[in-house]
């Protein structure tokens, strides 16, 4: 079996926490705190959590679009070489930049307003060395046709475009540089329900056409689990389960998985969603609680849980969950 | 994919969608009407800036101390048909106070025309011509269509001298804050760390220190066998060594919040160069701000430099501005006597309310983006 | 689901609402010939993507509609004591409008940071509105009283400590506890209708399930009657008595929550539930989906606004004129020509 294309180790980041005139750091923000996991070579990797769990976070780190605090990143190059993308510097990432590429949240905010079509998609080619016009045309015409809009829309602006249409210039951006690997940071949340489709859609499609590796960073499990082979959950900071798509939604092993399932609405009138519904509310990064960082909102929580931190185990296969009694919990869906 | 062809139909919509960023941000200006109005003043102003002889009837600086106090001559278009007069002027020594008193005749018609020849000047300093746009049909008539002064001067003609010299201290301050404040808040907010704790710490200094003292202090040391030019440049120099602060800060602003912007993170993914970013993402998404904010500040440097040359610190005579014009209305003498002296002060109202109508405008369109 | 209450009188009947906007670029008919009733203690979901006009509407009823737009049409029809009082034609800013806002009619609005004031404690804001409009024997209460009654709300809203809470200001409290202490606020002078404008859209979906069950426990122990405004099919699904769907400014579909979920009759509604990922759908297949993208609001399609992305559409007739609302029931209603050729009037 080759190395996985990107193998996340320990990856952590801390914000400091500034107070006072002399700006003295009085403490840290443990955004993304010892989280590994790998992504094989064209499979989805669906990274869930609810908002500051450090998904993002762990998403910008891998794109080295900030600095991590610690851990390694390591990537397998287009020439079976393994690099560790955290410790380098802007100039020996340079080079790698054109493998791993991103497809933004916000359909209008990461475009740049100013500039056609033409120029947003035609830039990555630009600086990585396609100098000519011509040749640029030709390939942002393929692209624009890739994501399904007409060549002819090149001389355009992105205020011309519809939300998901301007995701589509996003992702039709993305893969301009032919990346081997692609970090989508929620790219349907801030679409319509009708225009949501499209674009899974369209992920899907393009996956198997381009063999593309995604890692899929999403808040919605429906959304998550559509589009994912593997799935990872993320809590204050931590992984706190990774399993096939499958299985952690047939098995959950994690209470805060199981949980965040349940507290999905269905869109089913006969289906009721009154039971177990988690108490209380995610805790500071800044001041996790001790031992299990779940275990304040956990029915399942024991004395143990409150003294000893639990570590990432596996379970089955394949399967890793954090948590004490991840063997011994009955946590499947209703 | 069939959602394009919905989305695309109207002739209206094309045309919005390969709209360049200035476009949009002319079809809202356009919209604005009062801004629209005052950018016409704005333009006629600096027509005048670029050749203010070509206006004037006469030498600016002739002085006839026989033709003092003269009041405004108003100017007629019509007698029996087109033909352009304005009434002559009788003067009579009041035997008691001793003063000439004026009186208009309209029985004397004085024939004027427009584009006539004149006093020979040089446009641009190009080439030399002396055609007028007005001025009296008998070049040896003066004619003063808004008054003379206690040395018997044109004020028309003054006033388009001083026009030019106002103006253009607006402009050039300006663009000098403009250079400062981007080049120095640009450095600032992109690279942050100690040169920004030192370029804030700076800005805070200068606006901490009292301008006028300042001012008067840093113009009072000017030699005073400078010659008018040295003295404007310097005058406009040291309104804009304040005058960046302001903007300085506002570019940093501008820079720290774009590098946040999804757009920059993605050309940083492309793999663009960091001066790429900042002068095809960055620099053009603020750049209208800046122009808005500019034409904001030309009226402050407008009103600092009348300021200054009122209280005789600024631009001195025998150089012309606003500020000098106005030195002539300083005793209420001459204002009970000579209220025609008031008129560059309201052409500086006029100029300063016009700028700040074009500056709102702007201001409201720079950002065609906004939802 | 509680089977749907019967009162014999609705609360509000929304008739034909139209609002249009007057833009440089042209009129946008954002809400176009909207009918509903709401009855008393049920709940509506209005239900609809962006562009729909749900907000809109949600607006009109409040007469919270700013310049340009303005209410061009329709009756929005209010039952307080026997006669209806017809909203549409109260002035905006007039004391009978000011009176029903906030103590007949209140609002949950979807960003609870930008509705409270970061000056002012939120228990101060919520006094203050207790004291505006609470009376007791036609006497205003005083402020000890109402301190009182807002410390029981924060406990009936499910905050903690709530005596310590109301003296927390809005940014100290978290998304869940700052949407309790909103919904603690609309609740404040006992409306007999609440406005929930997409409430649960800001907050996080373990959050989101304490606000939906705490509002429905709310419902059923107050009997309000709740117009609920959301895009969320799921959430609609767990919330509402009865739904309208609206499309473009439009109603395509209203019926009891069971019959719109389980037998939908209008094309998009259908498409629309074919289309959302759940967590019952087959993994990594590729979804069933709606084609082409919402039109822009100066572009809308003439004839039935849905019909460019309609996969049912009869051709001469989608395209010419627009379906009118047609009855099917006491309590159901669809306009499309598949189930009745009544037009609206060109």
């Amino acid at each position: 079996m080759t190395a996985p294309l990107l193998d996340v180790r320990g990856l952590r980041k801390f914000f400091p926490i500034a107070k006072g005139l002399l700006h003295r750091v009085t403490g840290h923000v443990r955004a993304v705190d010892d989280v590994s996991f790998t992504v094989q070579e064209g499979e989805t990797l669906g990274l869930v959590g609810e908002s500051g769990c450090g998904k993002t976070t762990t998403a910008r780190c891998i794109l080295r679009a900030i600095e991590p605090t610690g851990g390694q990143i390591l990537y397998r190059t287009g020439s079976d070489a393994v690099v560790d993308l955290a410790p380098m510097s802007a100039g020996e990432l340079a080079p790698l930049r054109k493998d791993i590429q991103m497809i933004f949240q916000d359909p209008f905010g990461s475009l740049n307003p100013r500039m056609t079509l033409f120029d947003n998609v035609g830039e990555p080619l630009l600086v990585n060395g396609v100098r000519n016009r011509r040749e640029r045309m030709d390939r942002v015409a393929d692209l624009l046709r890739l994501v399904g809009l007409r060549p002819e829309f090149m001389h355009r602006f992105p205020h011309a475009f519809s939300g998901g249409q301007r995701q589509r210039i996003g992702i039709a951006r993305a893969l301009a540089t032919g990346p081997r690997l692609v970090v989508a940071d929620e790219p349907v949340s801030a679409l319509d329900v009708s225009v949501q489709a499209q674009v899974l859609n369209l992920l899907l499609e393009l996956q198997s056409r381009l063999r593309l590796t995604f890692l899929f960073v999403a808040h919605d499990l429906s959304v998550v689990r559509h589009i994912s082979d593997r799935v990872a959950v993320m809590y204050v900071g931590q992984l706190v389960e990774l399993a096939p798509t499958g299985e952690i939604f047939r098995r959950p092993r994690h209470p805060y998985t199981a949980a965040l399932m349940r507290a999905v609405p269905v869109p089913d009138p006969r289906v009721s969603c009154d039971d177990g519904i988690l108490r209380g509310e995610v805790p500071s990064p800044a001041a996790p609680p001790p031992g299990c960082y779940f275990h304040p909102r956990c029915v399942f929580a024991e004395d143990r849980c409150r003294r000893e931190a639990p570590v990432l185990q596996e379970v089955t296969p394949g399967h890793f969950a954090r948590c004490h009694f991840a063997a011994e919990l009955e946590l499947g869906m209703g | 994919m069939s959602d394009v062809q919905v989305a695309v139909g109207a002739a209206v919509e094309d045309r919005v969608a390969v709209a360049s960023n200035w476009k949009l941000v002319w079809w809202r200006f356009r919209r604005h009407h009062l801004a629209l109005v005052s950018a016409g003043i704005l333009i006629c102003m600096y027509l005048v800036v670029l050749c203010p002889e070509f206006f004037s009837t006469q030498n600016p600086e002739r002085t006839d101390a026989r033709q003092a106090f003269i009041p405004v001559q108003t100017l007629h278009f019509f007698d029996d048909g087109w033909n352009p007069w304005v009434p002559g002027i009788a003067g009579k020594r009041n035997p008691v106070t001793l003063r000439m008193e004026w009186t208009t005749d309209p029985q004397r018609k004085v024939r004027v025309q427009f584009f006539t020849a004149g006093e020979p000047y040089r446009v641009l300093g190009l080439f030399g011509t002396n055609i007028h746009v007005i001025g009296a049909a008998d070049p040896g008539q003066r004619i003063f269509l808004l008054g003379s002064d206690r040395l018997g001067r044109d004020q028309w003609s003054r006033i388009m001298r001083g026009t030019q010299t106002s103006m253009t201290v607006g402009l050039v301050a300006v663009t000098l804050s403009v250079i400062f404040g981007v080049v120095l808040g640009g450095i600032s907010g992109y690279f942050g760390g100690a040169i920004d704790l030192v370029i804030q710490r700076l800005i805070e200094l200068l606006q901490s220190v009292p301008t006028i003292p300042i001012w008067l202090a840093l113009s009072a040391a000017l030699p005073r066998d400078w010659t008018p030019i040295q003295v404007f440049f310097a005058i406009t120099v040291i309104l804009s060594l304040i005058g960046w602060t302001t903007l300085a800060r506002e570019v940093r602003g501008r820079f720290l919040a774009l590098r946040e912007e999804d757009f920059v993170l993605a050309a940083r993914l492309a793999g663009c160069s960091r001066m790429r970013i900042i002068l095809r993402h960055m620099v053009p998404t603020f750049m209208s701000h800046i122009i808005a904010t500019s034409s904001l500040a030309i009226p402050v440097m407008i009103i600092n430099e009348t300021s200054l040359s009122f209280l005789g610190l600024g631009i001195r005579p025998p150089a012309i501005s606003w500020g000098v014009l106005l030195q002539e209305a300083q005793n209420i003498q001459t204002l009970a006597l000579a209220p025609w002296l008031l008129i560059p002060g309201l052409i500086v109202i006029v100029a300063v309310l016009a700028f700040n109508l074009v500056g709102d405008g702007l201001r409201d369109a720079s950002d065609p983006y906004s939802h | 689901m509680p089977p749907i209450p019967t009162a014999t009188k609705p609360l509000l009947r929304v008739r034909d609402l139209r609002v249009s906007f007057r833009m440089d670029e042209g009129t946008v008919r954002a809400v176009d010939g909207v009918s509903f009733d709401v009855f008393p203690s049920q709940v509506v979901g209005i239900v609809g993507e962006s562009g729909c006009g749900k907000s809109v509407t949600m607006r009109a009823v409040l007469q919270l509609i700013d310049a340009p737009g303005r209410i061009t049409s329709g009756e929005i029809l209010y039952r307080q004591g026997a006669t209806p009082i017809d909203l549409a034609r109260l002035p905006p800013r007039g004391r009978l409008m000011r009176a029903l806002r906030g103590a007949e009619i209140a609002l949950i609005p979807q960003e609870p940071m930008a509705a409270f004031s970061p000056v002012h404690t939120v228990g101060a804001q919520i006094i203050e509105a207790i004291l505006l409009h609470e009376r007791r024997d036609g006497r205003p209460i005083g402020r000890e009283q109402a301190r009182a009654m807002t410390v029981e709300l924060f406990r009936d809203v499910g905050i903690s400590m709530a005596e310590q809470r109301i003296d927390a200001y809005s940014w100290q409290l978290s998304g869940g506890l700052r949407q309790r202490a909103m919904i603690a606020m609309a609740l404040s002078c006992k409306p007999r209708l609440l406005i929930a404008d997409e409430p649960t859209t800001a907050i996080d979906v373990t959050t989101q399930a304490q606000i939906l069950a705490l509002l429905r426990e709310l419902q059923r122990k107050y009997q309000t009657a709740i117009i609920f405004i959301t895009h969320d099919l799921g959430v609609i699904a767990q919330m509402a008595h009865y739904v309208v769907v609206m499309y473009l400014g439009r109603v395509m579909e209203e019926g009891p929550v069971d019959e719109i979920f389980h037998s939908p009759m209008h094309p998009y509604t259908k498409a629309l539930l074919r289309s959302i990922p759940s967590l019952q759908t087959e993994v990594r297949a590729a979804l069933p989906v709606i084609a082409g993208a919402l039109p822009h609001p100066f572009n809308r399609p003439a004839g039935c606004p849905f019909h460019p992305r309609c996969e049912d559409i009869m051709r001469e007739r989608c395209a010419m004129a627009v379906p009118a609302l047609h009855s099917l029931g006491p309590r159901r209603a669809v306009s499309c020509f598949l189930h009745s050729d009544l037009a609206e009037p060109a």
